[in-house]
């Protein structure tokens, strides 16, 4: 058994070894060496489908998960509001803004949305079909638990 | 929607059947988790890793792991809000990649600047580190090695640094990449005020009349101050809001003023304005006569360009660019009465009407004005310039220090001001605004170090894009970059800072969270605990300095910056790297490390680990046996206290949201130079600009002068880098954080729909954007956020696979030596 462990054990250290000899770290660039420059990828289509995803912890600004493309949003006018706003999600079925966006900077109630939410964008983006460069290895809080929960029983 | 929200009951039928009949499920497989216990989450504040807004953000950890982050509501700053990177912090420190473990370029088992990266312990490490280092100290002396740090450096962090460098090694070669962000900012500072940074605060916003953004887009850049402009303008609507740029951006949607201008004429926007001012008799004269001179600033300056470099040799003043004369009111009022609607219109392509409706802004005494800028400004070949100009409209109408009259410059990094400025983390400075060249300054540092005198170099090191040079040429060979990416962010990369990474000549260590570009150019990379993986402080924009705590561990051998200097400053004895005179004199400093001299001065490891809050982790300090963080802050600290600069004790930036400097009985400061809210101004003054001598402010005669390249016929296109609201920098934490990554995830080329008709090119077709320099490859995009007039481009530069500076030019500001990555000639092709 102590030698299949320290077998896998070396293994695994060459492994890391062979994945760490190389000369083109840089994750995000790929394989392309640093002085020549690569094809870039397609421009990718903006999700459209409208399915609620879950939020990575129950702060995080929504995504918006349809295109918004020629919204205007500006002094005249905020196209996300005529559907997202207390008084047009009857008809439109939207989710409405969160209640936090009532609130002044003193935490305040106001009886229509704040100024200081006005531009949706400044924390909630559409999101194209792309992967991810990355894995990102953020725990979820409920597997963090879970993970606390299964060391107790052990 | 694939799912009905019936379906979806239907399907979970047994779970709530279970639960309405009342049996007991084992806890997991409740829906509902209501033990506190299993729900409670540790909240901590901090402030946000990315821009100089200084967003405080509550941070929620559970056990080893950040779990949550959200707009802190406690803070002044930002009220509950965060933009939508601050609202993903808890991601950036969690990409596969992070780096665990030190690698080194190794052949043979050795190391080889053509080797391939292997990974060695931290003691390998820094044994090879430090033999490079002290070959070159040997060899070339202090001016051979360099450092480039960040203004994302906590303030211990590059004060230790600047001690290593400036004391240590003797060596002023140490620069922050704040040197490309907002050093004409601090140029304009000293040249007008004499003492840098803002003078107002961010409650300006919520007093002002009128905002005037001046090369700043704020929507994307400082999205959360933006959300205090939006407030104000939209309830209050006699407010005015007016947006100059070189493109249409989203500031633009909350612009009653929107102009768009020729590259570099905001010098002669802002003459216009000055002598508007004059001609409609709207100086205020009380203002005008008690606290300002007058002077005439040299022109023609050059570009910053390397020495040989044609502009340079015909620029009158190359030489002498900050130089200045006092000139009467009369004489200004003549100099800027050339600056007239008619002329200035044509030069800037902006109409009349909208220069008279900017001017009318600032010019009516009934109205407070704040005037914010940002790297439109600053990024400039005249940069020191506009800082000056826009002081002078400021100046003129007496329009400074008072709620809602604010001449504001914002910062980009979180702690620019905090590390790069106040700790004075540049080639020719100390901390406190004190420099290398006065020997009074050099004195009090020796003092307060507790080192001996002459040690600090007088001459001021090489600055950011020097060092690029040198290193290309071969004249500085070991070099540390820690806390950013200079390969990716640095202009002219296939000219000056590819080719001087590379040099076989030359060692080059990175320290960072991530393999950077900057990282993959390097000999070593050394892994970074990064944000809450250590305890620290940043000073924003307004002067306000926040602390934070440990709150997790950093992964595998990943260390803290801190760690790293203090670790290396071990390596090196006295005797090894300063002059025998010195030492003959000081012999009680002979064989000492300079870990031992440096920090365990008796000021630095003067606070117990006691002291530590039991709460919180704090690996560096239980590594040294002090607390060192604390140590750090309050040694620094003694620089400013009494000087116009004073922090509080550090304990008190744990308490609080923060608190704006000078800190002064215990009470922070809002408006400085005025009477009754800056306690430095003396009584019966009215207002007192202390910086200078005589109390009095210079307003300053600076012309228009052409950009260093523009466009002509075979590099038609102007060309305009920056940034995008969904990534910080050069994107090495927001492109791993994949909501972000899905919100913008390449890079793109904004240009006018009539150039891209005329070039034959449509959204999304590949292109080659070319300058004189190198070329990139990217797509065209014609909509979207970023309108630029016909015959300019806009490419942001956070794509770490369409490297655009390898396109820009390294002209910079010949005072600030800050790089203009806004303006150069391009030409785009189909591929």
């Amino acid at each position: 058994m102590k030698t299949i462990k320290l077998i896998t054990g070396l293994f695994v250290l060459l492994i890391t070894t062979v994945v760490w000899a190389r000369v083109e770290v840089a994750t995000l660039r790929g394989n392309t060496p640093l002085n020549e420059e690569g094809k870039p990828p397609m421009m990718a289509q903006v999700v459209n489908d409208d399915e609620k995803l879950q939020r990575a912890y129950p702060m995080q600004p929504p995504i918006i998960p349809h295109k918004i493309d020629g919204y205007q949003v500006d002094m005249n006018t905020n196209t996300c509001l005529s559907c997202h706003s207390r008084k047009r999600t009857p008809e439109s079925q939207a989710p409405m803004v969160s209640v936090t966006h009532f609130m002044d900077r003193d935490g305040n109630f106001l009886a229509d949305v704040s100024p200081r939410r006005y531009f949706c964008q400044q924390c909630h983006v559409t999101q194209d079909k792309v992967r991810p460069l990355v894995e990102n290895q953020f725990k979820d809080v409920d597997l963090v638990l879970k993970e606390e929960q299964a060391k107790q029983v052990k | 929607m694939k799912v009905t929200r019936r379906s979806f009951i239907k399907a979970n039928a047994a779970a709530t059947a279970a639960a309405v009949a009342g049996v007991t499920l084992p806890a997991g497989a409740s829906n509902l988790i209501t033990a506190s216990d299993q729900t409670k989450l540790k909240w901590s504040k901090a402030p946000c890793r990315f821009c100089g807004t200084g967003c405080s953000v509550n941070v929620a950890t559970r056990g080893e792991r950040v779990v949550a982050t959200h707009g802190d509501i406690n803070s002044p700053v930002n009220k509950g809000l965060n933009c939508v990177k601050g609202y993903f912090l808890s991601k950036i420190l969690y990409g596969k990649d992070r780096l665990q473990q030190p690698l080194l370029r190794k052949k043979n088992g050795k190391y080889d600047k053509q080797g391939e990266f292997t990974t060695v312990s931290w003691d390998e490490a820094f044994d090879v580190m430090a033999a490079q280092f002290k070959k070159t100290l040997k060899e070339k002396g202090p001016e051979g090695v360099g450092m480039f740090g960040s203004g994302q450096w906590t303030v211990m962090e590059g004060y230790a640094a600047s001690k290593l460098m400036k004391a240590g090694f003797r060596s002023n070669n140490i620069e922050p990449n704040a040197r490309h962000c907002m050093a004409s900012a601090v140029a304009g500072f000293m040249r007008t005020f004499g003492i840098d940074e803002p003078m107002g605060c961010y409650d300006d916003m919520e007093s002002a009349d009128a905002f005037v953004l001046w090369g700043s887009n704020m929507a994307e850049m400082h999205p959360i101050l933006w959300t205090r402009v939006t407030d104000r303008r939209l309830s209050a609507p006699h407010v005015k809001v007016a947006v100059l740029s070189t493109f249409e951006h989203r500031s633009y949607e909350l612009a009653d003023i929107p102009m768009i201008f020729t590259p570099q004429t905001d010098l002669a926007i802002l003459n216009y304005i000055a002598n508007y001012i004059i001609q409609n008799d709207k100086v205020n004269w009380e203002f005008v006569d008690k606290h300002t001179n007058f002077h005439m600033g040299n022109d023609d300056i050059g570009y910053g360009l390397r020495d040989e470099h044609p502009l340079q040799k015909k620029a009158k003043n190359a030489g002498k660019a900050g130089g200045s004369e006092k000139i009467t009111f009369e004489e200004y009022a003549k100099f800027v009465s050339k600056y007239d609607a008619k002329y200035v219109s044509k030069l800037s392509g902006v109409p009349e009407s909208q220069l008279k409706q900017l001017a009318e802004l600032y010019a009516d005494p009934n109205r407070k004005v704040t005037s914010f800028w940002t790297m439109g400004f600053n990024q400039h070949t005249r940069g020191v310039w506009c800082n000056n100009l826009v002081y002078n409209i400021h100046l003129l109408t007496g329009k400074i220090s008072t709620p809602g009259n604010s001449p504001f410059s914002l910062t980009g990094q979180p702690s620019a001001c905090g590390t790069a400025r106040e700790v004075g983390t540049f080639c020719h400075r100390l901390p406190a605004d004190m420099v290398v060249a006065n020997p009074k300054h050099r004195a009090i540092a020796e003092k307060i170090w507790k080192l001996p005198s002459g040690l600090i170099p007088p001459k001021p090191g090489f600055h950011a894009v020097q060092h690029n040079r040198k290193l290309r040429d071969g004249e500085m060979n070991a070099y540390w970059i820690q806390v950013n990416n200079n390969l990716q962010a640095a202009a002219n990369m296939n000219e000056e800072t590819y080719p001087g990474y590379r040099n076989p000549n030359n060692f080059i260590v990175v320290s960072d969270a991530y393999p950077t570009v900057t990282a993959e150019a390097a000999d070593l990379i050394l892994p970074t605990a990064m944000w809450v993986e250590k305890e620290g402080a940043y000073g924003n924009a307004e002067r306000r300095t926040q602390t934070w705590y440990q709150l997790t561990n950093a992964p595998g051998e990943a260390r803290s910056d801190t760690w790293q200097l203090m670790e290396f400053a071990k390596r090196f004895t006295t005797d090894e790297v300063w002059p025998a005179d010195i030492l003959d004199a000081n012999p009680e400093y002979k064989g000492k490390t300079l870990y031992e001299v440096l920090f365990r001065n008796g000021n630095v490891d003067k606070f117990p680990l006691k002291d530590i809050n039991p709460e919180y982790e704090n690996q560096e300090s239980k590594h040294f046996g002090f607390y060192v963080q604390k140590g750090l802050f309050e040694e620094y600290a003694t620089f400013g206290r009494g000087k116009a600069h004073d922090l509080a004790d550090y304990e008190v930036y744990h308490q609080t949201r923060g608190l704006r400097w000078p800190v002064v009985d215990g009470k922070e400061t809002l408006w400085r130079y005025k009477e009754g809210s800056d306690p430095y101004v003396k009584p019966g003054t009215g207002f007192e600009f202390y910086g200078k001598p005589d109390g009095r402010a210079i307003i300053f005669a600076l012309p228009y002068e052409p950009a260093a390249e523009a466009p002509d016929k075979e590099y038609p296109f102007w060309l305009s880098t920056g940034r995008v609201l969904e990534h910080w920098h050069s994107g090495s934490m927001t492109q791993r954080v994949p909501e972000l990554h899905k919100s913008f995830p390449s890079a793109v080329c904004f240009i006018h729909p009539d150039d891209a008709l005329a070039l034959g090119v449509r959204r999304g077709d590949e292109v080659k954007v070319t300058s004189r320099r190198g070329e990139i490859r990217t797509r065209v995009e014609t909509r979207g956020r970023n309108k630029p007039p016909k015959g300019l481009v806009y490419v942001p530069w956070f794509d770490a696979t369409q490297l655009i500076n390898k396109v820009t030019l390294d002209a910079t500001d010949p005072i600030s030596k800050q790089t203009d990555f806004k303006k150069c000639a391009v030409r785009i092709e189909k591929v």
